[in-house]
């Protein structure tokens, strides 16, 4: 479904990105692990089309999408949901979510946001309430389902669990299990490896703008480069 | 008489407060200053004095004149002065400023080679009807400017509140990423942005030559220096706050021609400024945090 070969992406002179080649099939839920600044978020946001690759390729459902605008590649199916979840925060939580379905023109918006608010219910609750008031958790409950509401092939999370507690982040990959499920294609950016790779159907490791390993995701559980790098000894 | 000066007041209040609002919404979303504001409000005047004194025809094909040159001066401002210099690797924060202060020198140049340096007389029949309330004196006039102020503003706060391309400009205003995550072509609500901005002082100019009878190409600067004035008063970026703030300046100012020194008349606006950014930094509507600042 998604293809990217040969990423190249620089900060100015800053290369963080120097060679990615990377492949999610369709239906699949494909995790990206790497220590912080691997390029993870370099990669994420050049898929989406917030960065510009100086060199290689995207192809997305068989087609080049290299180069496209953000709002271009959300019309094509990709959606990001991007570090730091992006709340608008002086607007609505309703807002917000219409905001998700901004680019849709059919009658079916406003059932779509009933039915994700009955997937987030404290969303619900707090519709009326400006994004900015809302916990880490509920934001990033906010930014999935916003995400969701695009009605995207390809959803791109990039570390969803970050500063959520233990609980939150269980609930977090009980949500992308059934966003899965529910046939999105799944690209996820990860710190928490294990519970990630738990989740995934393959999986990659990154490290200073390259991909180091690669492999399905039950593998790489089970890999001892991964076990004493991300997982801790104690993790098993 | 008091009321006669609060009328009067509020008449050019209501004026500060449309070119306060197109400065706050370019500022919203740009972050940025835009210096030829004053000029497009003062070419927006012009156009109404040529096509009502000089071409003789009705006041809506002035107004529909001037929508016209003014969304075109707001769509080449962004094109050619602002666009360029956006998200380019190594230009200044401080470039699209400058770029506006040189557009505004452009235009009021412009004006004078067409339309000559001096004052230019509003001429219009319309302008003359007066009705008397016991001993007050009201001007036709001074009501369609309230009317058309106040209908400017609710159109403006409700397509901004209700409406999709208004909920857009919003996000983009927030941040330019997330909007364009969620799918807004922001470089068009730029476009747009700018464009409603300049329109609505196009229309202000309008308002001003029916209110004051005069037009020339000095009154952009003094009108860009007190909208400017007024969005720092009311809030940056906030559209209640450049309508207080319009308002409390247009009274303000009126009130001390009528019963001070008409000599201080421009200083009220910025010692007011002064002295409210002294006790609220802020603004009077905005509020007290750093991301409310854009
Ligand atoms: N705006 C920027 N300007 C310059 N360099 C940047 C910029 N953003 C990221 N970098 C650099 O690019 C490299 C990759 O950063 P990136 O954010 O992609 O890492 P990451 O894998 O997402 O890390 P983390 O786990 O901390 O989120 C880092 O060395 C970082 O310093
Ligand atoms: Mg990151």
């Amino acid at each position: 479904m998604l293809k990217i070969t040969g990423i190249e992406t620089f900060y100015g002179k800053i290369q963080a990105l120097k060679g990615i080649s990377l492949e999610v099939e369709q239906g699949k839920v494909v995790t990206i692990l790497g220590a912080n600044g691997a390029g993870k978020t370099t990669t994420m946001k050049t898929i989406s089309g917030l960065l510009k690759p100086k060199h290689g390729t995207v192809e997305f459902l068989g087609e080049d999408i290299t180069g496209l605008r953000p709002d271009q590649l959300l019309r094509k199916g990709i959606a990001l949901v991007p570090e730091g979840r992006a709340i608008l925060s002086s607007m609505t939580v309703m807002e917000n979510l219409e905001m998700g379905a901004y680019h849709r023109n059919d009658k079916d918006i406003k059932k779509d946001i009933e039915e994700v608010m009955t997937h987030f219910p404290i969303l619900k609750e707090r519709k009326e309430q400006l994004g900015g008031t809302l916990s880490g958790g509920q934001q990033q409950m906010l930014a999935i389902a916003r995400a969701l509401l695009s009605k995207p092939k390809l959803i791109l999370l990039d570390e969803p669990s970050m500063g959520l507690a233990p609980l939150i982040v269980a609930n977090i990959f009980k949500i992308i299990k059934e966003i899965n499920a529910d046939g999105t294609t799944v690209l996820l950016v990860e710190q928490n490896a294990k519970q990630a790779l738990k989740v995934a159907d393959y999986g990659y490791v990154m490290e200073t703008g390259k991909i180091i390993i690669n492999g399905d995701a039950k593998d790489l559980l089970k890999d001892t480069r991964i076990v004493e790098a991300y997982l801790g000894k104690k993790s098993s | 008489m008091l009321l006669e000066q609060l009328i009067n007041g509020i008449t050019l209040g209501s004026i500060y407060a449309i070119v306060a609002l197109g400065f706050t919404l370019v500022f919203g979303v740009l972050g940025i200053i835009n210096m030829a504001h004053g000029e497009i409000f003062m070419f927006g005047a012009f156009i109404g004095v040529i096509v009502t004194s000089v071409m003789g025809l009705p006041l809506w094909v002035a107004f529909i004149a001037a929508i016209a040159v003014t969304a075109v001066l707001g769509y080449m401002l962004e094109r050619i002065a602002l666009r360029p210099l956006r998200g380019k690797q190594g230009v200044s924060h401080l470039a699209p400023l400058i770029s506006t202060i040189g557009v505004s020198i452009l235009l009021e140049n412009l004006s004078h080679h067409l339309f000559g340096a001096g004052n230019q007389p509003f001429r219009n029949a319309f302008a003359e009807i007066q009705i008397q309330i016991g001993s007050i004196t009201i001007y036709l006039v001074q009501i369609l400017i309230f009317v058309i102020s106040v209908a400017l503003m609710l159109a403006l706060s409700y397509w901004l509140s209700k409406t999709k391309a208004g909920k857009a400009l919003r996000a983009t205003a927030e941040n330019l990423e997330t909007a364009s995550l969620l799918g807004v072509n922001t470089k068009r609500t730029i476009t747009t942005t700018v464009i409603i901005a300049s329109v609505m002082g196009g229309i202000a100019g309008i308002l001003v030559g029916m209110a004051f009878n005069s037009v020339n190409p000095q009154m952009g600067l003094s009108m860009g220096l007190k909208g400017l004035a007024i969005i720092i008063l009311g809030g940056m970026g906030n559209v209640k706050g450049a309508m207080a703030g319009g308002l409390l300046l247009g009274i303000a100012e009126t009130l001390i021609v009528a019963y001070g020194d008409s000599g201080y008349r421009d200083a009220v606006a910025f010692i007011t400024i002064i002295f409210i950014l002294l006790l609220r930094p802020q603004g009077l509507f905005g509020k007290n945090t750093a991301e409310s600042g854009r």
